[in-house]
């Protein structure tokens, strides 16, 4: 079965007709060309295919696309204006913090949707004090990465480049 | 077609990186000119990614984001037995799926023209080898409507005993050295040491999965797919499918990572192209699934190890015996080599080293980071360890007293060895003279803390046969060649190669890699390709020079190939390694943690010091990785994995990753090569998670001897 839906993507409002069983995911890639957010489970266990929906992180691959109708997307891709990259995404670059690239728009994702949360004064798992402010050591940055798998083995260098990102 | 590394305009201008303490500005330089003051490129500085902002954007395409017109999909039906025969498949329901294009089964799909390799050859008959073969695809419109259709194709079986499992005996011996008696030297020395130890099952598991888009033209086919080598699934394709190699294209600008499964070509590619050849000329598109990779894209052997070491009371080592066991597919047949490295990691007149290969119903084995020498390493750098306990000596100290004078199976003198000083200053850098050598004895806390060290090694080859190309253009230089970067870091390494042979500045190099369409290169694997792809483009750029001197003529193009190495005869040549771990184990719990890493190495010239700090450092965080939690389980009653994917089959993520560090002493091997490059991508994951079980036992007493370290082995 189909059905008309439209995303804003990067800020581009898209219309697209979609397969009910369609995830968010293959929306994104199948039907918009999108190559940023990424394939790497679709089961949601790694991480690849995260990208900002209204605001917050999300995997993609979990989301089906008909219950998504109206939704604001950011990507990697949109993050970055222009020539000129997202703040995360130059850390990124200035710390190596990847070798494939193929988890990398999804950890820049996660990472400036975590820095929200953090921001927001959400706990994770290793939060001592659940009613201070979060402070975002390296610790709690793993802790709320840890969705988001690197075979390549980037993760120290992702910790450093996010935490010259937290505020 | 054009292949660069920044595919989207946005980012199509050079960043000249101007490294500042930590960080770095960028400073970005039309790509039409270079800046004026730039020196020449030496070998070994820390240069930004070139292809960079298309990764960290998303923009640069993989194999399965290439634009293509029209596509459609394919979904595969696997064996649900482990060995026998289809007896019959009702393809009906599924052809009745809207949008279905196809159903292949054995009884219609195009028939190969080389039948040979058994692996590739995909629904050729009806005889079942393993669980998780191909028995039927499907071909449609979309991936749901394939995937839907899939799901109904109905399969018949006549299913015969099958065997999964790896015991301690048995095999048909692969290989075996002897030099003096072992027997003897254990019968007649002062310590000596006996153990078998296993490691599991394994799978690469690159992010990208394997993909592939296959579509046939009157040229011939054109495969965008993920592999470590263009030229590699060119020549293995196209005689399965009766072309001449020129007829098949193969384009992999970008790719996610492999690790040995992107190899050498697997079943999922021809069955792309088999299905491709029933699409009406439409381009087919297929994704294996992470579930699907755990039978179908390679693994590592599960090995069993005995290692017999006997030492005098000095702890000098007089016999090292190595015996080895894995499992191979009864349908090809590949060997590891487990038991390698000891033939020259340590000095002992007496030495005997075995491999023994056991058929059976298994999915086919193949390369996965460091073959052979990752399982090996850790077993023989875990009795190492041991013996050095045993010997009363302090297990750095150990080692440097086996250090040999020349490789003892070759006699030959080595190129370059500074596993030494690779010891000396891991030991240094992580304090090892405080530590105390008992074990199981520092408690902090609930927690119990050791330290532990191994040794890394890994053979220095290069594959003949790669050539490049360079053409002088509007002031730059391009440089062409079939190369491939799974995340190494070749784009990148190889302009600094090109740059400094030419004597210019890396600013005016554009590498073109990561097609047919570029003069052959060797396959990314065995830690070759910096040292094959280079040793020709130091040789086109010598030839460059010599054609054309400093002043050549607009469009001006030299070629240049690989060349023999005289020396390659006269030495032996390998990289060293040391790693040091700190690990935590609680005592009541067994959870394991891995605070620290430190890892030496002496690889020869670095060539790019930012990527390989992270090329180390990413082999070292997967040799944690399998100390920790990887582990495929088969089921010897169904014989497949029964954890396939991510949710079961842990790898380490950034909660295990805690300080890693990775360097190297300066090694200037005249011997190797022309840029006198080792290699660097494996060498990170040998040793490392023997370190790391080194440092439990120290931590805990308890010698864990079957990989994973998981929490319930240290509770006793
Ligand atoms: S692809 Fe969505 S979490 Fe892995
Ligand atoms: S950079 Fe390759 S998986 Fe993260």
């Amino acid at each position: 079965m189909e059905a008309e839906i439209a995303l804003t993507v990067d800020g581009t409002r898209r219309s697209l007709s979609v397969d009910t069983r369609t995830t968010v995911l293959d929306a994104l890639r199948e039907h918009l060309g999108a190559t940023s957010p990424k394939k790497g489970c679709d089961h949601g266990q790694c991480g690849a295919c995260t990208v900002l929906v209204d605001g917050r992180r999300v995997t993609t691959c979990l989301s089906l696309a008909v219950a998504h109708d109206g939704a604001e997307i950011t990507t990697a891709e949109g993050m970055a204006d222009g020539r000129e990259l997202h703040p995360m995404q130059r850390s990124f670059l200035d710390h190596d913090g990847f070798q494939c690239g193929y988890c990398t728009p999804g950890q820049v994702c996660s990472a400036v949707g975590m820095l929200a949360e953090a921001e927001a004064g959400w706990p994770s798992a290793v939060t001592d004090d659940l009613t201070a402010p979060v402070e975002l050591d390296e610790a709690e940055i793993r802790e709320r990465m840890s969705g988001n798998l690197c075979r390549c083995g980037a993760y120290s260098n992702i910790v450093a480049a996010i935490r010259e990102n937290v505020r | 077609m054009r292949v660069s590394p920044r595919n989207s305009p946005a980012f199509g201008t050079e960043a000249a990186a101007v490294e500042t303490g930590g960080t770095s500005l960028a400073a970005v330089a039309p790509a039409e000119t270079a800046p004026a003051e730039v020196a020449p490129e030496r070998l070994g500085a820390s240069r930004e990614r070139l292809d960079g902002p298309a990764k960290v954007t998303g923009t640069a395409p993989y194999a399965y984001e290439h634009p293509v017109e029209e596509p459609a999909y394919l979904h595969p039906v696997q064996a649900t037995i482990a060995r026998g025969r289809v007896t019959s498949i009702d393809t009906g329901a599924a052809e009745a799926v809207p949008g279905v294009l196809a159903v292949l089964t054995h009884t219609n799909a195009p028939r190969l023209a080389d039948t040979e390799d058994a692996e590739l050859a995909v629904l050729q008959s009806d005889a079942v080898a393993f669980r998780g073969q191909f028995v039927a695809a499907v071909v449609a419109e979309t991936p749901e409507s394939a995937r839907h259709a899939a799901d109904l194709v109905r399969v018949g079986y006549g299913e015969q005993p099958h065997e999964v499992e790896l015991g301690p005996e048995g095999g048909t011996p692969a290989a075996r050295t002897d030099h003096g008696d072992l027997e003897a030297a254990m019968a007649s020395a002062a310590v000596v040491l006996d153990r078998t130890y296993t490691t599991p099952m394994q799978h690469n598991n690159p992010m990208e999965p394997h993909t592939t888009i296959a579509q046939w033209t009157a040229d011939g086919l054109t495969l965008h797919e993920s592999t470590q080598g263009v030229y590699s699934v060119r020549s293995v394709v196209a005689p399965v499918f009766g072309l001449d190699p020129e007829q098949v294209q193969v384009f992999a600008p970008h790719v996610g990572g492999g690790f040995g499964s992107k190899g050498l070509p697997h079943a999922p590619l021809v069955l792309t192209a088999l299905a491709a050849q029933r699409s009406g000329g439409r381009p087919v598109k297929f994704a294996v699934t992470r579930q699907q990779m755990f039978a179908l894209t390679g693994h590592r052997t599960p090995t069993s190890q005995r290692i017999r070491l006997a030492a005098d009371d000095r702890g000098r080592l007089s016999a090292i015996g190595h015996d080895a066991l894995e499992h191979t597919a009864r349908i090809k047949e590949f060997s590891e080599g487990s038991s390698t490295a000891s033939g020259i990691m340590y000095a002992a007149p007496n030495r005997r080293i075995t491999q023994r290969l056991v058929p059976r119903d298994v999915p086919v084995t193949s390369w996965m980071r460091a073959p052979g020498h990752c399982p090996g390493m850790h077993v023989l750098e875990t009795a190492m360890d041991e013996m050095a306990q045993a010997c009363g000596v302090d297990p750095v100290e150990f080692r440097i007293r086996n250090e040999p004078e020349l490789d003892p199976l070759s006699g030959k003198p080595f190129s370059s060895r500074n596993l030494v000083a690779c010891l000396r200053e891991g030991a240094r850098r992580f304090d090892w003279q405080r530590r105390d050598p008992a074990a199981g004895v520092r408690r902090e806390g609930d927690w119990l803390v050791g330290t532990g060290v191994a040794a890394s090694t890994y053979p220095t080859h290069v594959f003949p046969g790669s050539s490049a190309r360079i053409r002088y253009e509007g002031g730059r230089y391009a440089v062409f060649i079939g190369a491939a970067d799974l995340g190494t870091g070749a784009w990148t390494a190889l302009a600094q190669i090109a740059a400094e042979a030419l004597e210019v500045p890396f600013e005016v190099v554009d590498p073109h890699i990561g097609s047919t369409e570029f003069p052959t290169a060797t396959v990314a694997g065995g830690s070759t390709g910096i040292t094959s792809w280079g040793s020709a483009i130091v040789q086109a750029a010598t030839s460059f020079r010599d054609q054309y001197g400093t002043q050549p003529p607009e469009g001006a193009e030299a070629e240049g190939a690989t060349q023999p190495n005289p020396d390659a005869e006269r030495f032996s040549m390998h990289a060293f390694g040391a790693q040091f771990a700190e690990v935590r184990v609680h005592a009541d719990t067994g959870e394991i943690r891995v605070p620290r890493m430190l890892g030496v190495f002496a690889a020869g010239r670095i060539v790019n010091a930012r990527t390989a700090r992270s090329q180390l450092i990413g082999g070292m965080t997967m040799g944690l990785s399998m100390a920790l939690h990887e582990h495929s389980v088969l089921d010897s009653r169904f014989g497949h994995v029964v954890n396939h994917d991510f949710a079961g089959y842990h790898i380490a993520a950034h909660a295990d990753v805690d300080s890693i560090e990775a360097a190297w002493i300066d090694e200037h091997d005249p011997h190797v090569n022309p840029m006198g490059t080792k290699g660097i991508g494996e060498i990170g994951i040998v040793g490392a998670a023997a370190a790391v079980g080194n440092a439990a036992y120290h931590a805990t007493g308890v010698r864990v001897r079957d990989l994973p370290l998981t929490p319930e082995k240290f509770l006793r």
